[in-house]
């Protein structure tokens, strides 16, 4: 319908309401009845549809999310009697039953011609607003542990609870698992890597009784700790090397958050703490690099810098994803649904889902130096010969006037668009490729700062589009200043940056996207968080550390319990909460929930300490147990939910590969820094746009574990992929498992996993002892953290009999690395 | 045992029943049998397979498909403003002037559809093809648009068409991937994501083939293991493993055991695959194979059909790029004459061999081309191209279930808007799917607390297209 007709039907509407004879509604006897009849089912006070509540005047008065619906005294421009009147299926109100009838619409219209009145006090329904009673969001439980008569199994309270379970179903846990078989599962889950030789030696000959505590606490305070648990947090942070979308550029400094994820790992950093730094460490009193560092957790977000791609949408698709990778993070909830509309299932409102938005939206993206130890003396000492030279490369020729030309040129493409349509591409690729482009072009060189004025001299002097066209030479001596200025930054010591997060109070208000779209702005919001849960408390401090806040406070229960879970999921195979991601009513129930809530009180009390949380857990019975199948219990309890055992989980990806690296000897185990290149084969990385290279990292580089590799969101590694590493765009909260032939191939053929064999090989021959059986038992004690059994000892003795004595022993570590036991931790 | 389960309990509706039936058919480790087994669709579905020739950066309707003899009067005058009123794009301004198309159209085969000069194979396969001129799209990015095109969604993170596609249907073939990806010319916008399972388990990803070295990687020996040390190997590896499921009891063992003898079976199957010499001369120049500049692209039309004649289900070709913002006729031809014969051959050698009434192919781009030039450097006017349109462009389709020399939809005199029959994206997805024998609204997999599926919450059958 084009307006016109839009107009004529208006007038014709006016007409007829200034023909119809008042009819004189009166609200109690003649409103009051359709509302509560109709409307307050889904925009009362139970739910508010679209943002619309129609139980007391002054909501119904204020509207939904879209702005106003009762306009008093102008029925024409209300929405309230668009919707009830329409003819259209699936605009017309009520959606579901019969349409209201003429006479009723015909009294809301008079009704609101008359002003709409609403006697005061008169609430339709019950007033206040709904509590869900969804278990999630109640208060933590506060019993203790229950009392179980196997008091012979229990070690710690969590076993209590699982004992008291299966002493109702009539079940027995099952055995301890063997020494050997328990070091190497602690290892592989507190470190990510299977234990040294020495360290089995160590562990089997120690007969003291806290023998495993011991062990375990030797665990938690390796380096490799803080690695393994990192890795973890990359997958709920989507943290990756580059862009992710098209030309998916490099991210140089990405590895610099990492490092602080490791490091904080590595220090036991409380996990409200940790919670806090990464979402508002900038704003925190008098906040230390390491703090501000920490903000990076939200700047893994993809950017699209396609030309076409206007900063607003990216920016709203960027706010987008932080909304829902933190509210997966910390409170196992898909907020996702709630862009577009009022969640279907969980009690989380479109207004929720933008109020949680106008908490990150206050906030600018920028780069900062963030010197890494020792950086800062050698820098300071070469800056003044830097500058020195770095000017007498450039008044080698009036670069200074080019610059200042190419400004002129690109400000005015901003502010005469499409004057110049050459400018107008240079105009465009500029605004998608440096960051707050339009800001930094438009500031004068005071405002903008040295850092600045730099980056945006680099960026004219290597895309100076036309501003030297006519004049060829100069072009050229351009270029060359370029190449030395290269050369000259190449070789002077530099400061490690890191991309972060900062305040920005200038940054537009907050509204709601109708249906999602970032084009179609509703009402403003106020930052928030989720209704269901207590209101982040008014005290007057920016809304982003106050929510941070907000989701490690006391009066939160959903946090706590959505971190134990996910712990707890890492040495289970599964959590208490099986859909980690998802605690709201679409996800699964506890299988033990006092478990859980005594859990989550635990962890607070213990100052949110991660360490402590997960010695409590691995030192417990139920951890301990064997992790053979049991036949009795396959049919009641398929997916062991009651832990009558442990459970055989297949390695992660970076846990095949760092522990091939392991047991090859091969493994670097340097801590953090930047990502690596190991050897890919090619034909991988060229099928991305542009065809990125893939410079393969030299020397022991590319012997680094698994969390180091440089990921490409366009073309991830190829052996990540295989096992189930996710894709690094969203959140992820718990990885699946497959078993292909692909992975097959990848383990048998893969040069990076033949090398491995290689290097196990030697192992057993230069180390092992000569006689065949002892270095068959030494080469299992290596791979497998086992000695071999008889029967696998006479089968490997035949495999070495039938192979050829040159390639015998590569051929036999190769078979070990390629059992099922190598890739699974029992 | 782990993934096979929550494999059955994710699938949706009918799926789920069926592939359990079939699961529990089968005797002893119920485990090893795949979540790539051969599955019913919904309802009996005319094609089977389906080769998705996928040309990215957005090949230009009015050029090859769309014939607009009017753009010629308007040829650098700018269009009204009522037209262009709220159009953003890529790169241009809506102001822009209208580029003619230098193309000569000619009406082909019975159907009388007219098809371009520059596709003139192509267009001898007329009668065969269920050309759609009505395509429309959401997105006016390539990798977003990649992203909707495949995974129904703008953003990454969703499982793409091809994953969908095994998924629901699991895969004929015993010895080669059920989802496999061929490219040609350069790298495109989306890389991996374009054939990424998403959240679906990575068993059904895309295995890009490399054009160089091994098709498959890995599939070779490590230097210095022949064929016969491998069968040691992996007989050694079966027998600890063996061992290994009698100790633990663990069916995920047997599931291992299962796919390292696949993996052997690839490694013959995939040479053999890639070994032309049992195809005949016409064959090989029927495809232009062994010459240029059509070498590349016909070799990835002659392995699709041998792909599909070995069970795969779904095979993704993608050539880059299409993308002619510049040097529109140049860039056009070059990308015509390194893919129009293969393209037709593709076509003609399914239907010899009666491979076309159950194979799907599918044809386009991410978006089309505007009407309006884009010039990037005014002192060179022969150097125009066009920037992209996602309002109107042209899609075709040939084989299992579509209708056969027919044309779908029509836009207006400049090809600007759609003016009758329009498809959006989710459409065109709901009418793949249905080919295959799915209801696209109810093949879902349920993620995150809700159950997705590849048309997100839209997409209608488009019933003109079907046979």
């Amino acid at each position: 319908m084009d307006s016109n007709t839009m107009g004529c039907m208006r007038s014709v509407v006016l007409l007829l309401s200034a023909c119809i004879p008042t009819l004189g509604a009166d609200f109690v006897k003649d409103v009051q009845p359709i509302l509560a009849k109709r409307c307050v089912m889904c925009h009362g006070a139970a739910q508010q549809l679209a943002g619309v509540r129609l139980d007391n005047a002054s909501d119904a008065m204020k509207g939904g999310y879209t702005g106003a619906i009762i306009v008093p005294g102008k029925a024409e421009l209300s929405k309230i009697i668009e919707r009830t009147s329409s003819k259209k299926d699936g605009f017309r109100m009520p959606p579901m039953g019969p349409s209201l009838g003429d006479a009723e619409v015909e009294l809301l219209k008079s009704w609101v011609t008359e002003g709409a009145g609403w006697p005061a006090g008169v609430v339709i329904g019950k007033a206040g607003a709904r509590k869900s009673s969804h278990w999630a969001f109640q208060p933590l439980w506060q019993g203790e542990a229950p009392t179980v008569k196997n008091t012979a199994w229990t070690r710690n309270p969590i076993d209590r609870f699982i004992a008291s379970k299966l002493e109702i179903e009539g079940i027995a846990p099952s055995p301890e698992a063997t020494k050997q078989t328990l070091l190497r599962r602690v290892s592989l889950d507190l470190t990510g890597l299977p234990p040294t030789p020495d360290l089995q030696r160590r562990y089997l000959a120690d007969t003291r009784p806290d023998a495993y505590e011991r062990v375990v606490d030797q665990l938690l305070a390796s380096p490799a700790y803080g690695e393994r648990w990192a890795r973890q947090w990359l997958d709920l942070a989507r943290y990756a090397d580059t862009d992710g979308f098209e030309k998916d550029l490099y991210r140089p400094s990405a590895w610099r958050w990492r490092n602080y994820v490791i490091d904080s790992f590595n220090a036991d950093k409380p996990f409200d703490r940790f919670t806090v730094e990464q979402l508002a460490g900038d704003l925190l009193p008098n906040a230390t690099l390491e703090q501000r560092v920490a903000t990076g957790f939200h700047r893994n977000t993809l950017i699209n810098r396609e030309a076409g791609v206007t900063r607003a949408e990216d920016r709203f698709e960027t706010l987008i994803n932080r909304v829902n990778t933190t509210s997966t993070t910390w409170l196992g909830m898909t907020m996702g649904c709630s862009q577009c509309h009022d969640h279907k299932f969980d009690p989380i409102s479109q207004r929720e889902y933008y109020s949680t938005m106008a908490v990150f939206s206050k906030a600018k993206d920028v780069d900062v130096d963030a010197p890494m130890p020792g950086e800062l003396g050698p820098w300071l000492a070469s800056r003044a010969s830097y500058i020195q030279k770095r000017d007498e490369i450039l008044h080698s020729a009036p670069v200074a006037e080019w610059f200042e030309k190419w400004q002129g040129k690109m400000r005015n493409a901003v502010l005469k668009p499409g004057t110049d349509i050459e400018w107008d591409f240079s105009l465009t690729s500029f605004r998608v490729m440096f960051d707050h482009a339009e800001l930094v072009l438009m500031a004068t060189p005071e405002q903008r700062g040295e850092r600045e004025n730099w980056r945006l001299m680099l960026y004219f002097m290597s895309n100076p589009s036309h501003t030297l066209r006519e004049d060829k030479p100069n072009a050229d001596k351009l270029k060359t200043i370029r190449d030395q200025i290269k050369k000259l930054d190449d070789e002077t010591p530099k400061l490690t940056q890191a991309s972060v997060v900062i305040d920005d109070p200038k940054a537009p208000s907050q509204h709601i996207a109708v249906r999602g779209d970032w084009k179609t702005p509703g009402i403003e919001v106020q930052p928030g968080g989720l209704g269901v849960l207590p209101e982040l408390p008014a005290n007057g401090e920016v809304a982003r550390l106050n929510y941070a806040r907000w989701l490690v406070s006391d009066a939160n229960p959903l946090t706590p319990r959505v971190i134990v879970n996910r712990y707890w999921q890492e040495f289970f195979g599964r959590g208490i909460v099986k859909t980690s991601e998802d605690f709201g009513l679409q996800g699964e129930k506890p299988s033990h929930p006092e478990l859980l809530d005594y859990l989550a009180r635990d962890f607070r009390t213990n100052g949110w300490s991660v360490k402590k949380l997960q010695r409590l857990i691995v030192t417990s019975a139920t951890y301990r147990q064997s992790s053979k199948a049991r036949a009795d219990v396959a049919e009641k309890d398929p997916d062991n939910a009651w832990l009558v055992r442990q459970s055989r989980l297949r390695l992660s990806a970076e846990q095949i590969r760092d522990s091939a690296l392991t047991v090859s000897g091969l493994l670097n185990t340097t801590i953090g820094g930047p990502s690596v290149r190991p050897p890919q084969p090619k034909g991988v990385a060229e099928l991305t746009y542009g065809g990125t290279k893939w410079n393969e990292s030299a020397g022991a580089e590319k012997y680094r574990r698994g969390l180091y590799i440089v990921f490409q969101r366009t073309s991830p590694y190829p052996m990540l992929s295989n096992f189930d590493a996710p894709d690094m765009s969203v959140a992820c909260s718990r990885r699946r498992t497959s078993d292909t032939a692909l992975q097959a191939l990848n383990l048998l053929n893969d040069p990076v996993f033949y090398e491995a064999a290689e290097g196990l090989a030697y192992r057993i021959t230069t180390d092992g002892p000569s006689d065949i059986g002892a270095r068959i038992d030494y080469a299992f004690q290596v791979a497998l953290a086992r000695n071999a059994t008889t029967s696998e000892r006479s089968r490997m003795k035949k495999y070495l009999d039938e192979q050829p004595i040159a390639t015998a022993w590569t051929g036999f570590a190769r078979v070990l690395l390629n059992t099922d036991e190598f890739i699974v931790r029992e | 045992m782990r993934m096979r389960r929550e494999f059955l309990k994710s699938v949706g509706g009918g799926i789920g029943m069926m592939a359990l039936a079939d699961l529990l058919a089968r005797d002893g480790y119920a485990a090893s049998v795949s979540p790539l087994a051969p599955k019913k669709p919904h309802f009996p579905g005319k094609a089977k397979r389906v080769i998705y020739m996928f040309m990215e950066g957005g090949p230009s309707q009015m050029d090859l498909f769309d014939p607009k003899p009017e753009l010629q009067k308007w040829h650098g005058k700018s269009l009204p403003e009522s037209f262009t009123k709220d159009l953003q794009l890529a790169f241009i301004k809506p102001s822009a002037a209208v580029l003619g198309s230098p193309r000569i159209f000619t009406k082909y085969g019975q159907s009388g559809m007219e098809l371009s000069d520059y596709i003139p194979n192509i267009a001898r396969q007329a009668d065969d093809l269920c050309l759609v001129r009505s395509v429309h799209t959401e997105a006016f990015n390539h990798h977003p648009g990649q992203l909707l095109m495949f995974t129904g969604s703008t953003q990454p993170g969703r499982p793409t068409i091809g994953a969908w596609s095994i998924y629901g249907l699991g895969s004929e073939s015993e010895n080669l991937p059920g989802f496999v990806v061929l490219s040609s010319g350069a790298g495109t916008s989306g890389g991996a994501s374009n054939f990424s399972s998403g959240f679906l388990p990575s068993t059904f990803q895309g295995t890009q083939f490399r054009s160089g070295g091994d098709p498959i990687l890995y599939l070779s020996n490590p230097q210095g293991v022949d064929q016969h040390a491998q069968r040691a190997a992996i007989d050694a590896i079966g027998d600890l493993n063996k061992e290994h499921l009698g100790e633990t009891g663990d069916s995920e063992i047997a599931s291992r055991m299962a796919a390292y003898e696949l993996a052997f079976r690839m490694q013959s199957a995939g040479p053999e695959l890639i070994d032309f010499s049992k195809e005949s001369k016409a064959t090989l120049e029927m495809y232009g194979i062994g010459k240029e500049p059509t070498n590349q692209f016909s070799t990835n039309c002659l392995l699709a059909r041998r792909l599909v004649e070995r069970g795969t289900r779904f095979v993704m070709m993608m050539h880059a790029s299409w993308d002619q913002h510049t040097n529109l006729n140049k860039g056009l031809k070059t990308n015509c004459e390194k893919t129009d014969q293969g393209t037709a051959a593709l076509i003609q050698d399914l239907k010899q061999r009666g491979l076309l009434e159950d194979t799907l192919i599918v044809w386009g781009g991410e978006f089309g081309r505007t009407p309006m030039q884009e010039v990037r450097n005014t002192l060179d006017p022969d150097n125009a191209g066009r920037d992209h349109h996602p309002n109107a462009y042209s899609m075709f389709l040939a084989g299992g279930g579509v209708k056969a020399g027919t044309v779908v939809g029509k836009t207006d005199d400049l090809g600007f808007t759609i003016t009758e029959d329009p498809v959006g994206v989710h459409d065109m997805q709901a009418t793949i799917m249905h080919c295959l024998g799915f209801d696209h609204t109810k093949l879902t997999y349920r993620h995150m607390g809700r159950d997705f599926r590849l048309t997100d919450v839209h997409g209608s059958v488009v019933k003109k297209m079907l046979a």
